[in-house]
């Protein structure tokens, strides 16, 4: 039973590692689609921030470096999205497309070109990257049952960018609700003409969304190549984003709730390793697909309506024509 | 407001402008080269030789094209009722399941029946995975882009699955299935040309590009001389006037998902039917996209299609060629111009109309003030 | 004194259209003034000129004497203009505070501002009797709550000169009343009030004077005291004498449409049809008369099929169709009626298609598009040559997009597809609006040819004369209730008048 608990404990501790970027991107579509512009990108800018993370800290040994890059690579692809998005009044969910493919192709090509190694940057040393921090007191706590496997685990020794993540989604949740541009922002996805009538500028408000948007997407990228990898291999974000974006549409587009779809995510592909053979009871092996499968499965189901009521922003996909 | 910019001619809207959007996305792409030290013009001459000129470039590069058609045709009939159809990456990967399945089942039958029902059981597989989207829009206004992106990774999870376990072939260790029976192979175009005693290079070109040409003119026929089709183009158009009209907007939804998605599954028959006569994971290699690019560039015309998906499928095997000749270039190269074209033609598509049009409309006054 | 808003030669057009030419208005402040004028006048577009959501193309703009360029609504409202506008700007997600507080937050962060926009509110609440919970939802207020919120956002900013556009469209007849008592203490405050309406009643029991458009112009300015609805209703209905035509009695054999206390409410809960009954027999015109914005649109919808019946059904050649039933345009066409649509951009064309396609829009499935299973476009092409000849639609070019054509043209192709399908019964709305007059002849004289070979047909129209001159009988619809119906001989424009203006009960006829 402890060999269990334990297990789980080391699932949970797995969970984190792997929703970081998760959750990073699902804050990014949110303040994106709370504003009206559907964002499909975040895929690309993912890979974008990982690519440039794992570039400029190679070549320069920084990794902060690298994090403050990447996030101007995410932030880059975001400006283009709005260029055509909300400048040019482009179809949103094309812009989207084109960029995640420009951003599979760039990657591979600019990769190629600087390091010859197939598309892959060079492995970094363990300066060059983020470690895991393990917090004050571990070893101390390690004598205490229980609450110091969780201590140790759980919530010491993840590396810096992880808690950057964690704290993201309550910072989002303020910015969202508390300040002044989260309410502007939200009305701006709801009724833009609301937000237009009272001398507030449409353009400009949704532009800062696509920026804050990106500069997360970049973070994310940055913890994929430099933090919990150490370099960049092409197509790593491998369809991340796109869970990303089902967990905002899962979590009704609010940050808590796409939050918690994150955790679950994450946890469903944490748990896929390690059921893979083992025979339940009643239902026998289960498909370690059909677990990676079930994050598509249930955005599908809550779409259909079946579990709850998808509540978008009424102003969605629509670009504003005054 | 802004001052009206003056309507473009017919020919410019349709010729003139999609070539400049092209240009722009193949000068953004020199510019990358450039930027990487190599010769964007010499790039580009290496490029067309690998896709026309080098002996069998051409089969290859048709090869690719087959694949286009067939997801530019899938794209372009959700687009022609508004739809958009990101799933078709999902649906040809169920209908390459579809061909593999029916295959297997008939495999005591003879070819002349064996072969055609694997055909139309692509289609039926695509057209399954194309329709339950299609349902959940007009039904229950569940949004098709998010629906169809996740039917993607649904089939995806679904064929490693099926691949990696019953469907896996004895003795092999990376996911696929056993060769199909032979009778349901689709032959090649320079076995066909060697019946009637005509030498060609062997490539991979084979019968499903006939059928892709045929489905061109099938998607013609239905959506500009059918019934269904005039009301595919009338809800695309203003679903209001055509509920008003008397047309069932949700039925037209639904079919059209269904023949979209059968478009898309028959993309599989020409890489499974047709080359590797077996079910290979990852056979469909992101061309569910590219006709996203192709159905934009062709304007949802056939004719456009063809071209767009001709000059897509030089793209891909011209890339091959690239990837031999320039060590720092490789055949990704492509997946930039792609995502250039998308951009262009897509999203930036009307960048260029408003100076295009005062351009066109100067010209002519210009003309006529000389002349008058 | 100066006047607290003042226009001189506003001038504004959308491509082709004149949305509105040379307006002069001067309102005094401390008044309320009224502008009236049918739907498509202009006062929509000259109300957003002035709140700076569009910029006129001529023209000056001063307010309190001074002249001003409002490029933005930010600049409207810098100059103490604050507007209601028809269709809410409320965000139905957040609290009514968080409605107010948009724009005028009062700092970065939501908490600093919150405790001075909640006094704000509520003094200004509290002083014009706007009664209203500042931590409701706006979701869960009814219309006329919401439009509390609506004033009180737009006199946060200490506003000199209030716009109200359509205000009383959503509300019942007791919350219009409580919205006018608000109106007076603003008034006597000192604030400035222009009230956009099309409601003749509403001018003349809270107005102090009232400036008429009609067809993007100014035609008249007023003291309401010294004016009547009669007055108005005649410069605002009327305009170049339209040619009577000549109008034989009809010959009404059996009953081919009949309606039984129709009711229609919409999803905001406002009752816009209520206990409507009449029938329309074989050979006769039943005119449809009223202010445009009292049902009748909901009553063209309902009858086609669009809109749900709440109560009530109607009876279609023998075939009822009752409130349970879902309707929809298909089985109504079925059975065998033609519909000319208020709104033929929207409902009647697909501007983009060219004009034989559309000359088989709804009938696509008929052997009019071919014989076999595929299109014939020769037969499309021909069968469109000859309704455009036999209906004049100029220019008679089958292969040109309907967007291309000129309102009456476009009209006249509508008009071609669906009386030549010989429909027994036939609903018309608004079957001149944007048609040119020579056009128009010619649709009245096809609507009395196409009675006299025995349709029944249903015309609902804003243009009185149009009604007077076509129709057997009239029904006059006021508030979404059927005020009488009358036999058109004997109806004359003031009778008529005072029925629209609801201060006249007909019999029914």
């Amino acid at each position: 039973m402890a060999d269990f608990l334990y297990q789980l404990l080391l699932t949970f501790d797995a969970t984190l590692r792997i929703a970081t970027p998760l959750m990073l991107c699902a804050m990014a579509g949110i303040f994106s689609e709370r504003s009206g512009i559907v964002d499909i990108s975040l895929e690309g800018k993912l890979l974008s921030g990982a690519f440039v993370a794992a570039t400029i800290a190679a070549l320069t040994g920084n990794a902060w470096l690298g994090l403050g890059c990447a996030m101007l690579a995410g932030i880059t692809m975001s400006l283009i999205h709005g260029f055509a998005c909300i400048t040019h009044k482009g179809d949103q969910v094309v812009s989207g497309v084109a960029i995640n493919i420009l951003a599979s192709g760039l990657t591979i090509v600019l990769g190629i070109a600087l390091f010859q190694r197939g598309g892959q940057t060079p492995s970094l040393p363990k300066e060059d990257r983020f470690t895991p921090i393990q917090w004050w007191g571990v070893d101390l706590m390690d004598s205490i049952p229980i609450l110091g496997a969780i201590y140790r685990q759980l919530i010491s020794g993840h590396n810096l960018l992880v808690y950057i993540a964690l704290l993201a989604v309550p910072l989002t949740a303020f910015v969202l609700y508390k300040t002044r541009f989260g309410l502007r922002l939200r009305a701006v996805g709801e009724i833009p003409k609301a937000v237009d009538s009272a001398g507030i500028s449409v353009t400009w408000l949704r532009y800062r969304a696509l920026i804050i948007g990106g500069a997360l997407c970049g973070v994310a990228g940055a913890y994929l190549s430099i933090a919990q990898g150490g370099n960049f291999v092409k197509e790593m974000s491998a369809g991340k984003g796109y869970i990303a974006l089902a967990a905002v549409v899962f979590g009704n587009w609010r940050p808590l709730t796409a939050f918690l779809a994150c955790l679950m995510f994450g946890f469903l592909e944490a748990s896929t390793a390690r059921v893979e053979g083992i025979e339940f009871w009643v239902i026998g092996e289960i498909p370690s697909q059909l677990l990676q499968a079930i994050p598509y499965i249930l955005t599908v189901l809550l779409l259909a309506g079946f579990i709850g009521k998808p509540k978008p922003p009424a102003a969605i996909g629509q670009p504003y024509y005054k | 407001m802004s001052k009206s910019t003056p309507p473009l001619p017919y020919w410019a809207d349709v010729v003139l402008l999609p070539l400049i959007n092209l240009l722009a996305a193949l000068c953004m792409c020199g510019l990358v080269i450039f930027a990487i030290g190599e010769n964007p013009f010499s790039a580009l001459k290496v490029m067309i030789n690998g896709a026309f000129v080098y002996k069998g470039a051409l089969g290859y590069t048709l090869f690719y094209t087959t694949s286009f058609i067939f997801t530019g045709l899938a794209v372009a009939i959700a687009f022609h009722a508004k739809l958009f159809n990101i799933g078709a990456e999902g649906q040809a990967s169920l209908g390459g399941l579809g061909a593999t399945l029916i295959a297997f089942a008939l495999s005591s039958l003879p070819g002349i029946i064996a072969l055609p029902l694997a055909v139309a059981g692509a289609a039926l597989f695509g057209a399954a995975w194309g329709v339950v989207p299609g349902y959940l829009q007009a039904k229950r206004d569940s949004h098709i882009v998010i629906t169809t992106i996740m039917f993607n990774f649904i089939a995806a999870a679904l064929l490693v699955w099926l691949l990696a376990g019953i469907m896996l072939e004895p003795g092999q260790f990376s996911p696929q299935s056993s060769l199909l029976p032979e009778q349901t192979w689709l032959p090649k175009i320079h076995e066909i040309l060697g019946w009637v005693n005509i030498k060609t290079t062997p490539t991979p070109l084979n019968a499903s590009f006939l059928v892709a040409l045929l489905t061109c003119l099938f998607f013609w026929v239905l959506v500009w001389r059918t019934r269904l089709g005039f009301e595919i183009r009338t809800v695309g158009q203003n679903q209001d006037a055509a509920h008003y009209s008397g047309i069932n907007v949700a039925r037209v939804i639904i079919i059209t998902m269904a023949i979209s998605g059968a478009f898309a599954g028959l993309m599989a028959i020409n890489q499974i039917q047709g080359v590797s006569h077996k079910l290979i994971l990852g056979f469909t290699a992101g061309y569910g996209f590219t006709g996203i690019a192709v159905a934009l560039m062709g304007r949802n015309h056939p004719i456009g299609i063809f071209l767009a998906a001709l000059l897509f499928g030089a793209l891909v095997q011209g890339g091959t060629e690239l990837d031999f000749e320039f060590t720092v270039i490789t055949r990704e190269m492509v997946l930039l111009i792609q995502g250039m074209i998308i951009l262009f033609s897509g999203a930036l598509a009307y960048m260029f109309n408003p100076p295009l049009a005062r351009f066109i409309a100067g010209l002519t006054a210009g003309r006529e003030q000389s002349n008058g | 004194m100066n006047y607290a808003l003042e226009l001189q030669n506003v001038s504004k057009s959308f491509g082709l259209v004149h949305a509105n030419q040379d307006i002069n208005l001067a309102v005094s402040p401390g008044s309320i003034h009224g502008i009236i004028g049918e739907n498509g006048a202009g006062k929509s577009t000259l109300m957003n000129i002035i709140y700076g959501m569009h910029r006129a193309d001529k023209g000056t703009i001063s307010f309190d004497g001074e002249q001003v360029d409002v490029r933005s609504s930010a600049d409207a409202i810098e100059h103490g203009i604050g507007m209601v506008h028809q269709h809410f700007m409320l965000v139905p997600t957040f609290t009514v505070l968080e409605n107010v507080m948009l724009g005028s937050e009062g700092g970065l962060t939501l908490n600093g501002g919150r405790a001075t926009a909640l006094k704000r509110l509520n003094h200004l609440s509290s002083t014009y009797n706007l009664e209203v919970d500042p931590h409701a939802l706006v979701s869960d207020l009814n219309v006329g709550q919401r439009q509390r919120v609506e004033i009180i956002k737009a006199l946060k900013g200490g506003a000199k000169v209030l716009i109200l556009d359509e205000p009383t469209g959503v509300l019942t007849p007791q919350e219009a009343d409580q919205l006018f008592e608000i109106l007076k203490v603003l008034r006597d405050d000192g604030v400035s009030i222009l009230l956009i309406t099309h409601k003749l009643t509403e001018i003349m029991d809270i107005t102090d004077t009232v400036s008429i458009m009609r067809q993007g112009q100014m035609v008249g300015h007023r003291k309401t005291s010294q004016t009547s609805s009669q007055d108005l209703a005649e410069l605002m209905v009327g305009r170049e004498v339209l040619l009577e035509v000549e109008h034989t009695p009809a010959t009404p054999a059996e009953v081919r449409f009949s309606a039984q206390e129709l009711g229609y409410t919409n999803n905001q809960g406002v009752v816009e049809l209520e206990n409507i009954s009449f029938e329309v027999r074989s050979g006769e015109i039943l005119g449809v008369a009223g202010v445009s914005g009292n049902g009748q649109t909901q009553l063209m919808e309902t009858l086609a099929g669009m809109l749900p019946l709440t109560t009530g059904s109607i009876n279609v050649l023998g075939t009822g169709v009752t409130s349970r039933d879902t309707t929809n345009p298909r089985k109504i066409r079925d059975l065998g009626v033609g519909h000319i649509p208020e709104d033929r951009h929207t409902h009647g064309l697909i501007l983009d298609f060219e004009a034989r396609e559309n000359m088989i829009l709804g009938f696509h499935k008929t052997s009019l598009a071919g014989s076999g299973k595929l299109f014939n476009y020769s037969d499309i092409q021909q069968n469109c040559e000859a309704k455009m000849g036999k209906y004049d639609v100029r220019p008679s070019n089958s292969r040109l997009s309907a967007k291309n054509f000129s309102g009456g043209n476009q009209q006249k192709i509508v008009i071609a597809r669906e009386f030549s399908a010989n429909p027994g019964v036939l609903l018309v709305g608004q079957p001149t609006r944007g048609v040119d007059v020579g056009a128009i002849e010619f649709i009245h004289k096809q609507l009395l040819k196409l009675r006299d070979e025995g349709c029944a047909i249903l015309l609902v129209s804003v243009e009185l004369d149009e009604i007077m001159s076509l129709s057997d009988r009239i029904m006059v619809l006021c508030d979404g209730k059927n005020v009488g119906i009358v036999d058109s001989a004997k109806a004359d424009r003031s009778t008529l008048g005072l029925m629209m203006a609801g201060q006249k009960q007909g019999s029914t006829i």
